[in-house]
């Protein structure tokens, strides 16, 4: 759970503070807990929801706009984009100290409405349906964002993968 | 000269992709999610395909955005902070004992 938590707020301390949270939640919500979802699954959703909560809480973060890291378009819809020549593969890039840090820094800085989509269906691997039950917005407004995001991080994370990056 | 040929290559291109079955870039954007879900029924994944064979940009693109997918997600799947796939059995039955205990 502190790992869930982990990923989601990016710091150890409201981490902690938030499996503190989540677990008083669940001992108070055991009535409530009719076993119609693995417990594993009830858990996870309470931890998230509480990560959530917090990263409401928090102070604004320094982050992008999100319009300046979408595609561009021309006047006759051809999409105007870099040659792309592979120069780190992930696999090569997961093999440098600092990979993870870069990356998470990158998700830190997207707009919070699209790293949180990003964050619960790539990283939590959740369902489209189960995103858009934990955020109360619909598949439809899970799938714009979700594709927002990936496409701002694509941005983000293109200096890395050409090898810019010192 | 390099700009004009580039500008004519790009007006070719906007013409190539009116042809029948054929998508410009700005259409082939909102197919990408629902073709790497699986999602696109199999008219849609031609067109969106055949959009890939002659489009280069999109190509690059498509490359890229798996490539930075690929990045985050194995940068967050590291062994030790992946949360067991089950419950661990000391917490399962600490869980269902507390929930028998009466006044909770």
């Amino acid at each position: 759970m502190l790992a869930v938590a982990r990923r989601l707020v990016g710091d150890e301390a409201l981490a902690q503070d938030c499996v503190q949270s989540a677990f008083a939640n669940i001992f108070r919500g055991l009535e409530g807990f009719e076993g119609r979802s693995r417990l594993r699954t009830w858990m996870h959703r309470i931890v998230v929801n509480q990560a959530l909560m917090a990263l409401r809480q928090q102070k604004r973060r320094q982050e992008v706009s999100i319009d300046d890291l979408l595609p561009v378009f021309d006047e006759y819809q051809c999409r105007l984009q870099e040659r792309w020549t592979i120069n780190e593969t992930p696999e090569s890039l997961m093999q440098q100290a600092q990979t993870k840090d870069v990356v998470a820094s990158k998700i830190a800085a997207l707009p919070e409405n699209y790293r949180i989509v990003l964050l619960l269906r790539d990283i939590e691997d959740m369902s489209t349906s189960d995103a858009a039950q934990t955020l109360g917005i619909n598949e439809s407004n899970v799938k714009v964002r979700l594709h927002r995001a990936r496409s701002a991080l694509k941005t983000l994370l293109e200096p890395l993968l050409l090898g810019d990056l010192p | 000269m390099r700009a004009s040929m580039q500008k004519l290559m790009r007006r070719l291109h906007g013409a190539l992709f009116k042809l029948p079955l054929m998508i410009d870039c700005d259409e082939f954007e909102g197919f990408i999610l629902a073709y790497l879900d699986g999602d696109l029924p199999a008219r849609q994944r031609f067109v969106f395909e055949t959009h890939l064979k002659v489009c280069r940009e999109c190509r690059d693109y498509l490359a890229a955005y798996r490539a930075s997918l690929e990045l985050a997600r194995a940068s967050y799947r590291d062994a030790s902070h992946r949360p067991p796939e089950e419950m661990p059995e000391d917490v399962v039955k600490a869980i269902v004992a507390a929930r028998s205990e009466p006044g909770l």
